[in-house]
């Protein structure tokens, strides 16, 4: 079973995960830049974060066989601190990374009026550097808060197709996939998501456009739900060519629309694109 | 390697023209280096250059980017330990084969060298080692032997290796057998060389 964890804060992880993530079938992994629990009070803060999560971070990953991507952007709790704000402006120069395959996570926390401006700014900057967007969905209020996500994704002009809605559940799941829009499903132990009920939304909405991940962080959370998930999969009867759609073929082509997703000198030889022969997988653009 | 040869060199790439109109974007207007620098592996390829022995497409444009930047700029941008992307060996910047050229205290070598990316560690271990002074170099030495960076990686390694590299490097010895572990062969060489060469106490 090859896995491409499409989002997990690997910088609140052990060496001890990467570890068993490898010795589990992880291959790749996509780290968003979020909110690390300290409020931080600086821009200059979020660069020593941002590089470390394209210099640091993947080659960490590299010891142990891991590919490392990110995400860049201002998180939808801490763009609501005024001191956080000039974030934004930092944001073109990680934009223009190679490691950089999407604008995330942006969103809304509390549905403010600055979270507002912040995600349809990030949106913005999604579209002119073509690059997808990771969108978070809120804790609370959420069913609201993807309906009014899905308006400033519509009203941004960028491609549904080229933004994944994530931390869905039972409740929203069809709200966007209706939309166009990727949907994300972040299994945790006993909360967001769990493997069982994941199936149950896989069998009822099929797999196009469906992507797992752990979210796992440095709270309560486990970056081999991914590996979990296939398994349940596997035993409520899907094939394992299910299983290698969604866990490692619909990430692979959601990133790959930022043209950055180099997953060459990796061991396995399919993941050069077919259609192109490029090493560089570029999914469905 | 001069500019001129570099360029010859990228001359198959998949995209010469992106360069061309790139190194003209760079020289009329400066700030345009912010972008174009790190799409350069993007345009022109990562792989080795046969006439450039040692060098890579990205690299290469990368340098000539900084090559074409007017005299008058005031600052060349200061990429971060962040373009690191390859998660396996080799110089990962344009930043590390400046090495070869950065002043005195220059803050991308410095900090480098503290770094735990050996990528980087052995990238300012090249020509910029020669900045280093004594004991700034032969703890930089030794952080090599310690996380595991092939000594051929230090610049000028035994016309700079000295009494007291050969005594940290002991002590490093007498830590590792006690753990039951060795030193890497090259450094055990080193040792070696080093106790040969060294007058004997009485």
């Amino acid at each position: 079973m090859r896995i491409f964890d499409p989002h997990i804060h690997m910088t609140s992880r052990t060496t001890d995960d990467y570890e068993r993530m490898a010795g589990a079938g992880v291959r790749v992994v996509v780290e968003p830049a979020f909110w690390l629990g300290q409020p931080r009070t600086s821009p200059a803060s979020f660069t020593d974060y941002f590089d470390s999560l394209i210099g640091w971070e993947p080659f960490r990953a590299g010891q142990f066989g891991v590919r490392h991507f990110a995400t860049i952007a201002l998180n939808p709790k801490e763009a609501n601190d005024p001191r956080c704000r000039p974030v934004l402006d930092l944001l073109p120069r990680y934009l223009d990374k190679d490691a950089v395959v999407a604008v995330g996570e942006i969103g809304y926390d509390s549905m403010t009026p600055e979270e507002d401006e912040a995600f349809a700014a990030q949106l913005a900057l999604a579209v002119a550097y073509e690059l997808p967007a990771l969108v978070h969905t809120p804790h609370r209020d959420k069913a609201r808060g993807c309906e009014r996500t899905l308006a400033v994704v519509a009203e941004s002009g960028i491609d549904a197709g080229r933004v994944v809605v994530d931390h869905l559940n039972e409740v929203t799941v069809k709200l966007v996939r209706d939309s166009g829009c990727w949907l994300g499903f972040s299994i945790y132990p006993d909360t967001k998501m769990t493997p069982q009920r994941m199936v149950e939304l896989l069998r009822e909405y099929g797999t196009d456009r469906m992507l797992v991940n752990s979210a796992a962080d440095w709270g309560r959370s486990d970056p081999l739900l991914t590996r979990a998930t296939g398994e349940a999969m596997l035993l409520a009867g899907f094939s394992d060519d299910d299983v290698d759609k969604v866990l490692w073929r619909n990430p692979v082509e959601f990133y790959g629309q930022s043209g950055r997703l180099d997953l060459s000198d990796l061991e396995d030889p399919t993941a050069v694109d077919p259609q192109t022969g490029n090493s560089i997988l570029r999914g469905g653009s | 390697m001069t500019p001129d040869s570099l360029r010859a060199a990228l001359r198959g790439v998949p995209d010469p023209d992106w360069l061309d109109t790139a190194l003209r974007r760079v020289t009329a207007e400066p700030t345009e280096i912010t972008r174009l620098f790190p799409a350069a592996g993007r345009r022109c390829g990562r792989g080795a250059l046969p006439d450039a022995p040692g060098w890579t497409a990205d690299d290469a444009a990368r340098v000539l980017l900084l090559t074409a930047l007017p005299a008058t700029t005031p600052a060349t941008p200061t990429p971060s330990t962040g373009t690191a992307t390859r998660p396996s060996g080799g110089p990962c910047c344009a930043p590390c084969r400046c090495c070869r050229s950065a002043p005195p205290g220059c803050r991308c070598c410095t900090t480098a060298i503290r770094t735990n990316d050996t990528r980087l560690v052995a990238a300012a271990l090249g020509p910029y080692a020669r900045h280093l002074d004594p004991a700034a170099w032969r703890q930089a030495v030794l952080k090599c032997v310690f996380s595991g960076v092939p000594l051929a990686a230090v610049a000028d390694l035994d016309a700079r290796a000295d009494g007291e590299l050969a005594t940290m490097l002991a002590a490093l010895a007498e830590e590792r057998h006690a753990a039951g572990r060795d030193l890497p062969a090259d450094a055990t060489d080193l040792l070696h060389r080093l106790t040969a060469a060294l007058p004997r106490e009485a």
